[in-house]
């Protein structure tokens, strides 16, 4: 394998663990801030314990996220050096402003908020989780308006070898990323519910708090119905706008080679990967493709082999044809598990409105087994997202091949994905069995709620 | 306005003001075994920064992140340069953090004991390591006339670099000692100043060399006003902790690995990362920077962002500013 390759496999590895990671923060983050909310409000203990519970969840949670993030920033430089020479003009400027306003917010919140108790005001303690929450949303923000730059470049222009930003606002309105990071808060919405249903199921089961867990049941479904759906809807949104920017991306996660109007929607699909142009279309839909891509019963999806044409034309020869196999199934793998989220959470929300989940004991089974689903989620999304994007780093200015840094060697590559494989590996057995472990356990005590006193002792978790 | 010359200081600023924070948690994290004798101990000696590392390290990503958009030419050279060191600062950074946040979570001696070991190592690495990265910048690697590194793993691996390695970790040890001392009660106070007694004249001893091997590297006879004050920091501390001013002690460390942080930007402006090839082909200020458009949009966000930052995680000090007992961390999870 060459570097290029090898680069691309450490990034994969270390982006798609990463990210694991990040939803689960912003979506329990808002959460437990939403929680902790009910707790100021009403002063009831049960709140109070849920809060507790739920953040220690979080942090533990956000601990793996946190230190994975420097590996993210770190490795543009080390095996992609002339993609961050090439790009760090625009590209560099979002993640900057994202350590600046966001990540340093929630950093500094979050440890004001672990150790406030009993220290702040409650109003003001109350603040500082929702600083918190905010500071998650705003850095996905900036990562997600320089990642979009990528699918579709804006603001810039060419000059001394190398994009230069022209306008920043220009970046922060690219189509590609209002509807992608609105796409990326709902899963992460999702992600965080689905972990607390979960949890609330799990514990629904066993009876244990079975009152306090029905409380968090409700909430996480609450956001789970609208949050799937809508999910569903911007992801479709998204889908028109990457129909305009990055056609290829599209026939290709439908394995379309020939251009079609009406298009049919291939729900499973034996064969039609790389080069296979006549797949075995077990299952089809009509007229449900050109809907999803274009907004319109007839519209017309260009098929893989006229827009190769067309590149070729365009930026000289060369294979434009992303990994169709690996496009094809990301792209059913989201959908799929997101439907399947969706038609969850509807039977929770039907089971709310009876009042029967608290002994919905098929339904709570099912919702424990659930937690695995957005993870198979959000990862097809990106594969959905990245590898569509091939052979380009930046589509339309710079290939892949071309970004990776001149002074690599294969060893060095091959060491560094052992050296993260691992410690990933481990740190996700033990960041895991952590979540597990005090996912079952009983609710905390209700503590006397606390009053601010400088002398209190600090309630250490270490 | 020389944009280029803001975000040079901005970068300047962002390194030190990481060493000078998340030094004294790297130091806390190398000493946390040695001052806390049992357990609950050195739970104490970790709560201490506690609320404080996550924050501090952000420092870190903002430096790195300041780079990438202001000198991105910079930031390749030297990231994709120093490919294999910076593999292992990042391992001592995540096994570190999560040691940090995941020790007390069972309550198993060989948990609480493995945890402490990596917590240990990381972060004696992760300065260590640092060090000789950024001593190298000014003593200079092979980079060709397209500014790409053309050395290996020894040609990181300078005198000078290791030396400037050396330094920094023994600094960033007296640093948490002196912390410590400031911010915890006995037992652990006494022994953090045992600690301190130990490493300040050598750590003092290591920045007076500091001094005068980074001199002879530049091209005037008269040392910076930087580097003097470095030096000044060290030779303070060594007398302060003598005399057991703890916060002037450690005030003296702050200034001492910031300083001497600083110094080697200070030293280095207007180039960026020394080619030991030929001076021709130094990277400097100029030939890596970013446009002016693109630095003015961030010179505006910083100017908005950096202050509230300064403000905010100085309340977070005043807030946790109290020094913590054995009562804090009295009966466990």
């Amino acid at each position: 394998m060459s570097t290029v390759d090898l680069s691309r496999f450490q990034f994969a590895m270390t982006s798609i663990y990463h990210f694991l990671f990040v939803p689960v923060t912003i979506g329990l983050a808002v959460l437990t801030a939403v929680l902790h909310t009910a707790w100021y409000r009403s002063r009831d203990d049960g709140y109070l314990r849920l809060t507790r519970f739920f953040g220690t969840l979080l942090i533990i949670n956000i601990a793996v996220g946190v230190v994975t993030g420097l590996v993210q920033e770190f490795q543009f430089g080390m095996n992609w050096a002339d993609y961050s020479r090439f790009v760090g003009d625009v590209f560099g400027a979002p993640l900057a402003i994202e350590g600046l306003a966001a990540f340093f917010l929630e950093s500094t919140f979050l440890g004001l908020w672990v150790f406030g108790w009993g220290r702040l005001s409650p109003r003001l303690h109350l603040v500082t989780v929702w600083l918190v929450a905010l500071g998650a949303l705003l850095s996905a923000a900036f990562i997600m308006a320089a990642n979009s730059w990528m699918q579709h470049p804006v603001g810039y222009q060419l000059a001394n070898g190398r994009a230069e930003l022209t306008s920043f606002w220009a970046v922060l309105r690219n189509p590609v990323f209002l509807w992608a990071y609105t796409h990326v808060v709902l899963a992460s919405l999702v992600t965080g519910a689905t972990v607390m249903l979960a949890v609330s199921a799990w514990h629904l089961l066993r009876r244990s708090d079975a009152d306090l867990f029905g409380r968090t049941a409700k909430l996480s479904l609450t956001v789970l119905v609208p949050g799937a759906l809508l999910a569903m809807f911007v992801g479709s949104e998204l889908g028109v706008v990457v129909t305009k920017y990055q056609p290829m991306k599209i026939a290709a996660s439908e394995a379309q080679w020939q251009t079609c109007q009406p298009c049919s929607f291939s729900l499973f699909q034996i064969g039609g990967g790389n080069r296979d142009e006549t797949p075995t279309k077990v299952i089809q839909i009509p007229h449900l493709l050109s809907l999803l891509a274009t907004n319109s019963w007839n519209g017309q999806v260009q098929g893989l082999n006229e827009v190769n044409a067309q590149y070729q034309q365009q930026y000289g020869p060369n294979d434009y044809v992303p990994n169709v196999f690996v496009q094809y199934w990301s792209m059913r793998g989201m959908a799929y598990t997101a439907g399947l989220l969706f038609l969850l959470a509807l039977w929770g929300g039907w089971l709310l409105r009876r009042k029967r989940i608290l002994d919905a004991r098929w339904f709570n089974r099912l919702a424990v087994w659930a937690v695995l689903l957005p993870f198979v989620m959000n990862t097809a999304g990106w594969m959905l997202t990245e590898n569509g994007r091939q052979p380009w780093i930046v589509q339309g200015l710079m290939r892949t091949s071309d970004g990776v840094s001149g002074s690599l060697g294969t060893a060095a590559v091959v060491t560094s994905i052992v050296t993260f494989g691992l410690l990933y590996l481990i740190l996700g057995v033990v960041g895991w069995a952590l979540m597990v472990r005090y996912a079952r356990r009983p609710l905390g005590p209700a503590e006397p709620t606390p009053e601010p006193d400088e002398r209190r002792p600090q309630v250490a978790t270490y | 306005m020389d944009f280029a010359l803001v975000w040079f200081t901005l970068v300047t600023l962002l390194w030190t003001g990481f060493f000078v924070l998340e030094g004294f948690d790297f130091g806390v994290g190398m000493l946390h075994g040695l001052v806390g004798r049992t357990d609950t101990e050195r739970r104490l000696a970790v709560s201490s920064i506690g609320p404080l590392w996550d924050g501090n390290e952000v420092w870190l990503v903002v430096a790195g992140a300041s780079m990438f958009a202001a000198f991105p030419g910079w930031y390749a050279t030297m990231f994709s340069g120093f490919y294999p060191a910076l593999i292992l600062v990042l391992a001592a950074l995540i096994v570190r953090g999560v040691a940090v946040e995941y020790r007390g979570h069972r309550d198993t001696p060989r948990w609480r004991r493995n945890w402490s070991i990596l917590l240990t190592a990381g972060s004696l690495l992760a300065p260590l390591l640092i060090g000789v990265a950024l001593g190298d910048l000014l003593h200079g690697v092979p980079i060709d006339s397209n500014q790409e590194f053309t050395g290996g793993f020894v040609d990181i691996l300078t005198p000078y670099g290791l030396y400037v390695g050396v330094t920094v970790a023994v600094l960033a040890a007296l640093h948490g000692s002196t912390f410590l001392a400031l911010k915890v009660a006995d037992p652990i106070r006494g022994r953090a100043h045992a600690v301190s007694l130990v490493l300040a004249p050598i750590a003092a001893a290591l920045v007076v060399g500091f001094v005068v091997w980074t001199q002879s590297l530049a091209s005037g006879w008269v040392p910076g006003v930087v580097l003097i004050l470095a030096a000044v920091g060290a030779i303070a501390a060594a007398v302060l902790v003598q005399m057991r001013r703890e916060a002037w002690a450690f005030t003296a460390t702050a200034v001492a690995l910031g300083g001497t942080i600083a110094a080697l930007f200070v030293q280095l402006y207007p180039r960026v990362m020394v080619s030991s090839t030929n001076s021709a082909f130094d990277l400097t200020v100029q030939n890596t920077s970013s446009s002016p458009y693109a630095l003015k949009v961030m010179t505006i966000a910083a100017a908005v962002f950096l202050p509230l930052v300064l403000l905010y995680q100085g309340w977070t000090y005043y807030v946790f500013r109290r020094r913590l007992t054995l009562a804090d961390v009295g009966e466990g999870l």
